[in-house]
């Protein structure tokens, strides 16, 4: 018991971190932290062994999946200068953050898992329930248009303005 | 061939690149990129990717973790929460009783304009799934550990007799169900949730057909497979894995077909 809360608290820096990366944003990203972490200990009963760690991170793309389901059916209001406002971000730092909001999500997912997160294709494979090709491909596919963003995206952005 | 001279794939260089190269691959890699030029610079663009990403985001984990996230926290919100809730379960069961007739009508005269039938059931289960499916502390009524009593509410709410499926040798645990407002009266909704939070909903409605095959709809990220039998609808409601959620529909339809209405 104890030993399952103890190993659940360890994880909370790498899931916010994670979090903090998929949705962009501190405070929810520690929300779906904090969902994450109540449907986790509402389920101890329900992790059947296995590598915690990877149980978690499915639990957070879960619930990340279905947070982007619902905002998805409602309209959102999203400030239009989001980015150039903030003064914090180097300007790099903002390419990397609107390069990966282009992204479809299972990609996004695959490529932060392996990138930001070190897991391996097997782990990534079992938190999206999908085989390993699968995640190669999603892999590549979001290197793929992260890369013609990064090079072509903000030029194009620019010239707009 | 040996391994040495196998021309290097793409596959590879992702895996050369995340730290997943065999071995014995890793000296055919590094002459491959040294030969040519354009993969070396892709390899080098994917690091740089990485590299933004890690010094974007990676700070995160070292940052103090806030209160709220705190353990000792969560489980006490969660304590007095779950008694609330059951509280708010109990009164809403009551209160089920006492104003159903009231409501059931109320729900009838809201809806009978709408097209009723089966399209009409299946868009509000899958309405249903997509509202309740995201809910973390709250998605059911009544909970799964009150089985009986569940199946006893909502059987008597919808007018016939419902059997709850058991789907745990699927690796779905029932969470429990509550009461919606159907196209023609009381719909009985159950979620089921396996065990990395996937959740599955049925949802039993009255229907006008007398029986229909089961008819699959996908979505990019949601799917439902609907049947009616013996004038009684029902939708099947997940993610959009259709294997999967073929072979839980397949399971409820093979219990609800032997259970139903013969059931006590």
């Amino acid at each position: 018991m104890a030993t399952f809360r103890q190993e659940v608290e360890a994880t909370i820096p790498a899931l916010r971190r994670f979090a903090r990366a998929l949705t962009r944003d501190a405070e929810t990203a520690d929300d779906l932290v904090q969902d994450t972490l109540v449907r986790a200990l509402r389920s101890e009963h329900l992790f059947h062994g296995g590598e915690l760690r990877t149980w978690m991170y499915t639990i957070l793309a879960n619930l990340n999946r279905n947070r982007l389901r619902s905002l998805a059916r409602r309209p959102v209001m999203v400030p239009v200068d989001d980015g150039d406002a903030a003064v914090d971000a180097t300007e790099g730092a903002r390419d990397i953050e609107r390069a990966l909001a282009t992204l479809v999500d299972e990609q996004r997912d695959a490529l932060l898992l392996v990138v930001l997160e070190g897991l391996s294709y097997r782990e990534v494979a079992e938190i999206q329930g999908v085989p390993i090709g699968t995640v190669m491909s999603r892999l590549a596919r979001a290197r793929q248009q992260l890369k013609s963003f990064l090079e072509g995206g903000r030029p194009a952005l620019r010239r707009v303005k | 061939m040996t391994e040495h001279d196998r021309p290097v794939t793409e596959d590879e260089l992702h895996a050369y690149v995340d730290g997943e190269l065999p071995d014995d691959r890793m000296a055919a890699m590094l002459a491959w990129l040294a030969s040519h030029p354009d993969d070396a610079a892709t390899v080098a663009a994917w690091r740089a990717q990485a590299d933004s990403i890690r010094a974007r985001y990676g700070a995160v984990a070292h940052e103090p973790v806030p209160a709220r996230l705190q353990l000792d926290r969560i489980l006490a919100d969660a304590q007095p929460r779950g008694r609330r809730f059951l509280g708010m379960a109990a009164a809403a069961v009551f209160a089920a009783f006492v104003v159903g007739g009231g409501v059931g009508w109320m729900a009838h005269g809201a809806t009978a304009s709408k097209p009723s039938g089966f399209e009409a059931i299946t868009a509000d289960a899958l309405e249903a799934y997509r509202l309740y499916v995201v809910e973390v502390r709250h998605p059911v009524e009544v909970p799964g550990t009150e089985q009986a009593h569940l199946r006893q509410w909502l059987s008597k709410r919808v007018g016939y007799e419902l059997s709850i499926p058991d789907l745990s040798s699927l690796g779905l645990k029932l969470v429990g169900g509550r009461l919606l407002p159907g196209p023609t009266g009381a719909a009985a909704f159950y979620m089921y949730e396996g065990p990395s939070g996937e959740r599955y909903t049925i949802y039993c409605a009255k229907a006008a057909a007398q029986e229909t095959a089961l008819r699959f709809k996908g979505g990019e990220r949601d799917a439902t497979i609907a049947w009616v039998d013996d004038k009684v609808g029902y939708v099947v409601s997940g993610p959009s894995d259709r294997d999967k959620l073929e072979t839980v529909a397949k399971n409820v339809y093979d219990q609800v077909d032997k259970g139903g209405a013969k059931k006590s």
